[in-house]
C-alpha cells in the first residue's frame, strides 16, 4: 500500500449480485443440513414411538423376556441396567474425581503430567469394544468374575472413567483461583481448601459430568456383548455375581428375531431407553443452568 | 510438618533472641536500607526471586517496623506485589518460582526448610486486590480461618470482634447469614479484612486493597488501616501515591531497571521520602515524571 497512489472509485468492482447469491447459497446449505439431520431424527423417533408405544404397558415393564411376544417384558433389562449402573458409578465416581483432583490441584506441570493428560483425552475416544475385550480378559477370565453384573460394571467403569476425569477437571478449573488464594492465605492447607471451597463450588459441574458419562454408558452395547452379558435372563440379578442383561442388549436381541412382533417390542424397548436417557440429560442440563444462574447473580 | 500457631511463635521468638547479635552486624552493612528500623517484625535480606529464568527481584533488603503501616510503591512490573507475596510465601503457589535470600519473621527465616508455609500464612494474613469473599455466609467467611486453625474459644464472639475491628459489624450484625457476595464492593473488602484478622495474625499484607473500590469505600479502608495499625503490622502495596502518603508510616520505592529486575531504590519514613527524597529516581516518580 503506497501512499502516493490512493485508491480511486474505478478500482472497486463490488459485484453485489454474485456476493448476494453466494451469501444466500451459504445460508441455504446450512438450513438443508439442519433439515437432513433433524428430519432423520424425527423420523426415527416417530417410527419407534408409533411401533413401540402400543406395546408399553404394565405387563411389558414388569415381565421377563419370553418366547411369545405378548408375554415378553423388559424387567430383567431394566433391573440389570439399574444394578450395573449403580455399581459403575459407585466405582468410577470416587476414582475419577480423586484422579481429577490430583491432576488439577496437586500435580506439578511436567512432561509426565501432559502425557497423562493427553492420554486421558485419548482414552475417552477409544472404541468401546476395546474396553469390552479388556473387561473380558481381566475381569471375566483372569479375575474369574464370570459374566456377572460385577464384571460388566467394572468394564463400564473403565469406559466412563476418562470422561469423568475430564469433566471433573473442567469443573475444578472453573472455580476461580482467587477463592483458593483466599483460603490458603488464611493458613488453610491445600486439602482443606479443596474440601471446604473448591469441591462445593465445583460440585454441580462434577455431577453434570458424571450424569452425562453415565448416560453414555447406559446406551453402550458392544462392551457388554463382548464380555457376554446374556440376552435371555428370566430373573432380576440379586448379587453382583449374577448373570444379567441390559436394555440395549435386550433391544438388540429382539431386533434379531424373525417375527415382526419382536421388532415392535424392540421399538418399545428403545422408547424406554430413550426416556431414561432424556431424563438423565435433562437433570444434567437443569443442574448446569442452576449453577450458571447463581454465578450470574453473583457477578450482578 | 505440623505445628500449632503457638509453637511456631515460640520458636520464632526463641530464634529472634538467638539471632539478635548477627542482625545488628548486618544492619550496619552496605545493603540499600536507608535507615535502621528498631525491633522489626519482618527483616528481608538480599532477596532474589526468579519466575522460571526471568529474575523479578534483585537484592532486596528491608525491615518492616512493628505495628506501623509500611507502603510499597513503584510503577507496574517493579516487583512490589511479588515482594509482598514473599512475606507469606504465597509465591510458592506459582510454578517455577525460585527464591534466594531470607525473609525473617520475628527472627526466623520463613524460607528455611523446617518451616511450613501453611503456618507462615496463619501468622501473616493477606487481603487481595479484588475482594474475594467465599460464596458463603458472612459468619462463615469470618469463622472459616479460625475453625481450620483449631480455634477453641467462643466463635460468635470472635466473629463479632473481627467484624467490629474491620468496621463492618454495625452494617451486617442483623444478617450474618446473608451471603458475603451480597455485600457491596467496599463491604466485601472489609469482610476480607475481618476474615484475615480473625485468625489473629501478627502481620496483615494488603495487595492494592482499594484498587477495585470507589473513593468513599477507599477512604473507609484507609481509616481502617490506621486503626488496625494499633494492633497489627500492616504492609500495603499501592499504585496510589496519595494513598501511600496518607496511610503509611514508612514507604519503600521500588523500580525495575532496564534488565526488568525489581530492586529497592529508597526506603524511609514516609514524610521524608515524599518531601525530601534522597534518590533522584524517587523524586522523579513521586513528582509524576514517570510511572
Amino acid at each position: 500500500m503506497s501512499m502516493q497512489t490512493p485508491a480511486t472509485q474505478s478500482m472497486f468492482q463490488p459485484n453485489q449480485m454474485m456476493r448476494r447469491v453466494m451469501g444466500g447459497a451459504f445460508v441455504g446449505v446450512g438450513v438443508i443440513s439442519i433439515l437432513i439431520s433433524l428430519g432423520m431424527l424425527v423420523y426415527l423417533v416417530l417410527d419407534v414411538a408409533m411401533r413401540g408405544l402400543p406395546w408399553i404397558d404394565w405387563q411389558f415393564l414388569t415381565s421377563f423376556d419370553s418366547r411369545f411376544a405378548e408375554r415378553a417384558g423388559i424387567l430383567a433389562a431394566i433391573a440389570g441396567t439399574a444394578f450395573m449402573m449403580t455399581m459403575t458409578i459407585a466405582v468410577s465416581l470416587p476414582i475419577g474425581v480423586m484422579a481429577a483432583i490430583y491432576l488439577q490441584e496437586y500435580a506439578k506441570e511436567s512432561w509426565l503430567k501432559s502425557f497423562i493428560q493427553i492420554n486421558i483425552s485419548n482414552l475417552a475416544g477409544v472404541p468401546s469394544i476395546i474396553y469390552g475385550l479388556l473387561g473380558l480378559t481381566i475381569f471375566v477370565r483372569y479375575m474369574m468374575m464370570g459374566r456377572s453384573v460385577l464384571a460388566g460394571a467394572l468394564t463400564m467403569a473403565l469406559l466412563v472413567l476418562p470422561v469423568i476425569v475430564v469433566a471433573t477437571q473442567e469443573a475444578l478449573r472453573a472455580v476461580p483461583s482467587s477463592i483458593r488464594d483466599a483460603s490458603l492465605a488464611l493458613g488453610a492447607t491445600r486439602s482443606q481448601t479443596i474440601w471446604h471451597h473448591v469441591l462445593p463450588q465445583a460440585f454441580p459441574g462434577i455431577l453434570t459430568g458424571n450424569i452425562l458419562a453415565a448416560s453414555r454408558a447406559i446406551g453402550e452395547t458392544a462392551p457388554l456383548v463382548t464380555i457376554g452379558a446374556l440376552t435371555y435372563v428370566p430373573f432380576t440379578p440379586e448379587s453382583p455375581l449374577d448373570r444379567f442383561t441390559v436394555l440395549p442388549i435386550q433391544i438388540f436381541n429382539w431386533t434379531s428375531k424373525p417375527q415382526a412382533e419382536f421388532h415392535d417390542l424392540a421399538a418399545a424397548g428403545i422408547v424406554v431407553l430413550l426416556l431414561v436417557l432424556l431424563t438423565m440429560n435433562s437433570i444434567a442440563i437443569l443442574l448446569r443452568q442452576r449453577v450458571g444462574g447463581t454465578s450470574r447473580r453473583r457477578i450482578g | 510438618m505440623t505445628m500449632t500457631g503457638q509453637s511456631i511463635r515460640d520458636m520464632l521468638g526463641r530464634r529472634m533472641i538467638e539471632l539478635r547479635p548477627s542482625v545488628e552486624v548486618r544492619a550496619g552493612s552496605a545493603l540499600p536500607e536507608n535507615d535502621v528500623v528498631e525491633d522489626p517484625v519482618i527483616r528481608i535480606s538480599d532477596l532474589n526471586l526468579w519466575y522460571g529464568k526471568k529474575q523479578a527481584l534483585g537484592g532486596v533488603s528491608l525491615s518492616i517496623p512493628r505495628k506501623k503501616v509500611t507502603a510499597l510503591i513503584g510503577p507496574s512490573g517493579c516487583g512490589k506485589s511479588t515482594l509482598l507475596r514473599c512475606m507469606n510465601r504465597m509465591n510458592d503457589l506459582i510454578p517455577n518460582v525460585r527464591v534466594q535470600g531470607s525473609v525473617e519473621i520475628e527472627g526466623a527465616n520463613i524460607y528455611a526448610s523446617t518451616i511450613d508455609p501453611v503456618e507462615v500464612r496463619r501468622v501473616v494474613g493477606m487481603v487481595f486486590q479484588k475482594p474475594n469473599p467465599f460464596p458463603k455466609s458472612i459468619y462463615e467467611n469470618v469463622a472459616f480461618g479460625a475453625r481450620i486453625n483449631g480455634y477453641k474459644g467462643d466463635m460468635d464472639e470472635l466473629v463479632e470482634q473481627a467484624l467490629r475491628q474491620a468496621a463492618l459489624w454495625d452494617e451486617v450484625k442483623d444478617d450474618l447469614k446473608k451471603s458475603g457476595l451480597a455485600l457491596s464492593g467496599g463491604q466485601q473488602q472489609r469482610l476480607c479484612i475481618a476474615r484475615a484478622i480473625a485468625v489473629n495474625p501478627d502481620v496483615v499484607l494488603m495487595d492494592e486493597p482499594c484498587s477495585a473500590l470507589d473513593p468513599i469505600a477507599t477512604q473507609r479502608i484507609e481509616d481502617l488501616m490506621r486503626e488496625l495499625a494499633e494492633r497489627y503490622t500492616i504492609v500495603i502495596v499501592t499504585h496510589n501515591l496519595q494513598q501511600a502518603a496518607r496511610v503509611s508510616d514508612r514507604t519503600a520505592f521500588m523500580l525495575a531497571a532496564d534488565d526488568l529486575v525489581g530492586r529497592l531504590v529508597e526506603y524511609g519514613a514516609t514524610d521524608q521520602l515524599f518531601t525530601n527524597p534522597k534518590d533522584e529516581r524517587t523524586e522523579a516518580y513521586i513528582t509524576g515524571r514517570f510511572g
